[in-house]
């Protein structure tokens, strides 16, 4: 097991309530890019992280590339198919967290299907998360009925485990989902696989409204989300905002310019992101 | 006979738990959208398996429409060839459709209209189970979205041609290796954005709970004739019984039924490929470890981080790198035995049993069948040998005609 977390530091957990606390002084929701690990290769990815750092991006998720991802479209997909075929592996993926969170000062939490987890073993996973300087984890095909022993070695080692309520679940099981969730909680907009999508879903503000009435936990709303009227329209009512798709397809076209222009562009996607999380 | 079970050691056969469990294994790893379309298909499948109107209503489709009960079927040549045991087939070739997949299809789709839902989405690796499903969907009225891998479309181009005919739309997939696993995942992306209106009849003993508990208990009308006609045609029960397992549900179906009687040997035969090395096979439960994959927890074929790995057999609907929960259970139980047989043995027994018994069996089955074969010559002459013959092969004939060169019309061409 984990060395405690008092023993390494702040709980990752009390660092990302500081993030937020911060955010919410300065009047702004957070911006939270997804970001595929090794797509197109390990170095562009740390590259990606210090350009999204540098933009004001508050967190970031490091997608972890997994062969059968179910919850995701077509961009994500492809993006860890091309990921997995440039040789992606997890003991790559600590390296480059171990790297990127000397880096950088936005809190790093790892996106990862429940079936890697398991099969490197619940305990090492964590361990390994927290020795490369992760905050947390986001597992999004892990229920709340599969996830006590996740659940406990993430509290035992100060790490976030990030829960989802959708459009789909009920209101009862939407608080109980909440009440598991430390971190944040992430509030999926749509019913349906991640994907840019160019309008809001409708409901989707009073739906965090509503949940705002039911937890103190901080709120972030993802899927679908890619222009800054989005954000905007998000941010005014939650407290983050999280863009996957619509980043991971700029990751697309890394390979076909150089790496600075390619760094600028994106550099300059996130910066107008960011602005509009200002309320 | 059944020896008494200790108290500690409750029958094998009272799984799973309300979370899923067979054991250590199954259970519901989905994603959170997907969460209460399973508790309403779990609702749904419990208040209608307790409602009489519902049994009724599929028994006498099962009857009428699927030509059930099957026969079982003394091998009579096969026998004299093999030497040994007497080889039964329990004839799930003859069910409406061609094989033992429309069990589960209107058992399913029984539940869609009692959930509301009008459309219907399914995955298919032989095509089986997408005929099975565009004929139910056919039968009960309601739209049908069949998932197929690219490479299954092409090898299994007469069942593609069918589901069209019935009516169903057939989406190949492109991504991944092109075959079932993949179809799968295409199948669950559709589901997570239609769930509100959506059912997903899932065609294996696979996926998150409840879908292992529903399609195996639609399947055991298999292994419950088999039971009965047994007892009234042989006057016992059987010595062994041998299934060929892909996802695993015609074997489930089979199996269930027999797992209390702990006197009858269970052997379910896997797809042993090219060889035994990673990527030339799909024997899950033979090489693979434990692993959770399409949501649940089961022996998956993947590497050392937890990716699936790439299979390979010459039968499509045994060309997957998981297999249904409850397998691992028996394996792990020491209930059922699971091995595998090669491509070409399963060749070798598809030309056997269209020969000596006027019966083209599916290449799935005739992995069943070549380790039947195989076994029946070790086993003495009054023992009782029943194989599932799970599927016809008119699907495979033109893929086999291709593999060995030869024609359209079965001939030699010339060099």
């Amino acid at each position: 097991m984990s060395a405690s977390s008092t023993a390494a530091g702040p709980s990752k957990v009390s660092v990302l309530a500081d993030v937020f606390t911060t955010l919410h002084t300065q009047g702004r929701a957070a911006l939270a890019p997804f970001v595929t690990a090794g797509d197109p290769d390990m170095e562009t990815t740390l590259a990606v992280l210090e350009s999204l750092d540098r933009a004001g991006a508050s967190l970031c998720e490091l997608g972890v590339p997994y062969s059968d991802p179910i919850a995701d479209g077509p961009v994500i997909q492809s993006s860890y198919t091309r990921a997995l075929a440039a040789g992606f592996t997890l003991e790559r993926l600590f390296e480059l967290s171990r790297q990127a969170t000397q880096r950088v000062k936005m809190p790093i939490l790892a996106m990862a299907s429940y079936s890697l987890i398991y099969r490197r073993g619940i305990d090492r996973f964590v361990a390994d998360a927290k020795a490369a300087g992760l905050t947390g984890f986001v597992v999004p095909d892990l229920p709340i009925e599969e996830s006590d022993q996740l659940d406990a070695a993430c509290r035992q080692a100060g790490l976030a485990l990030v829960r989802l309520v959708t459009p789909t679940t009920p209101p009862e099981r939407a608080e109980a989902i909440a009440r598991k969730s430390t971190g944040f909680l992430y509030c999926v907009s749509v019913a349906g696989v991640t994907g840019a999508r160019t309008d809001l879903p409708a409901g989707l503000i009073d739906r965090v409204q509503w949940l705002r009435t039911k937890t103190d936990v901080p709120i972030l709303v993802g899927f679908g989300i890619s222009s800054p009227e989005q954000a905007r329209a998000v941010a005014a009512v939650a407290d983050g905002v999280i863009v996957g798709s619509a980043v991971v397809r700029h990751l697309a076209e890394a390979a076909n310019q150089p790496r600075e222009a390619f760094l600028h562009g994106l550099k300059g996607y996130v910066g107008d992101l960011v602005a509009a999380t200002a309320r | 006979m059944t020896p008494a079970l200790p108290p500690a050691a409750p029958p094998l056969s009272q799984v799973p738990d309300t979370l899923g469990r067979f054991g250590r294994f199954g259970g519901r790893y989905v994603p959170e959208t997907l969460s209460a379309a399973l508790e309403q298909l779990e609702q749904a499948y419990d208040e209608a398996i307790a409602d009489p109107a519902f049994a009724s209503e599929l028994d006498g489709l099962l009857s009428a429409f699927v030509g059930r009960p099957t026969p079982l079927l003394f091998a009579k040549r096969l026998t004299e060839l093999a030497g040994g045991a007497q080889i039964y087939f329990k004839r799930e070739d003859l069910s409406h459709t061609g094989a033992h997949k429309i069990n589960n299809t209107l058992g399913q789709g029984l539940l869609a209209l009692r959930m509301g839902k009008r459309r219907i989405i399914a995955e298919t690796g032989a095509g089986q189970h997408g005929v099975a499903t565009a004929t139910a969907c056919a039968r009960f009225g309601l739209d049908c979205v069949v998932y197929m891998g690219a490479e299954d479309v092409r090898r299994q181009a007469p069942n593609v041609r069918n589901m069209r005919f019935m009516g169903a739309e057939v989406r190949p997939v492109e991504s991944g290796s092109r075959t079932l696993r993949d179809a799968i995942n295409e199948a669950m992306r559709d589901w997570m954005g239609s769930v509100e209106t959506t059912h997903y009849i899932i065609g294996s003993v696979v996926g998150p709970h409840p879908f292992p508990r529903i399609v195996r208990d639609f399947q055991s009308v298999i292994g419950r004739e088999t039971v009965e006609q047994c007892q009234r045609q042989l006057g016992r029960l059987p010595d062994t019984v041998v299934a060929c397992v892909g996802g695993g549900s015609n074997a489930a179906g089979m199996f269930y039924p027999f797992v209390d009687h702990s006197d009858v040997r269970l052997v379910g035969v896997e797809a042993g490929g090219r060889s035994g090395k990673p990527g030339d096979h799909a024997a899950s439960l033979s090489y693979g470890s434990p692993g959770i994959l399409h949501g649940s927890l089961s022996y998956v074929l993947q590497d050392a981080d937890g990716q699936t790995a790439d299979v390979h057999s010459v039968s499509a609907g045994l060309d997957y790198p998981g297999v249904g929960p409850e397998h691992s259970y028996w394996r792990d139980a020491g209930r059922v035995e699971y091995t595998s047989v090669t491509d070409a043995e399963a060749l070798d027994a598809f030309d056997l049993v269209a020969q000596r018994e006027g019966i083209l069996p599916a290449l799935e089955t005739s992995h069943a069948l070549a380790w039947a074969m195989e076994e029946a010559g070790r086993r003495p002459p009054q023992e009782i040998l029943v194989v599932c013959m799970s599927g016809r092969g008119d699907k495979d004939a033109a893929e086999i005609a291709r593999l060995r060169g030869l024609s359209a019309d079965g001939t030699s061409v010339p060099a």
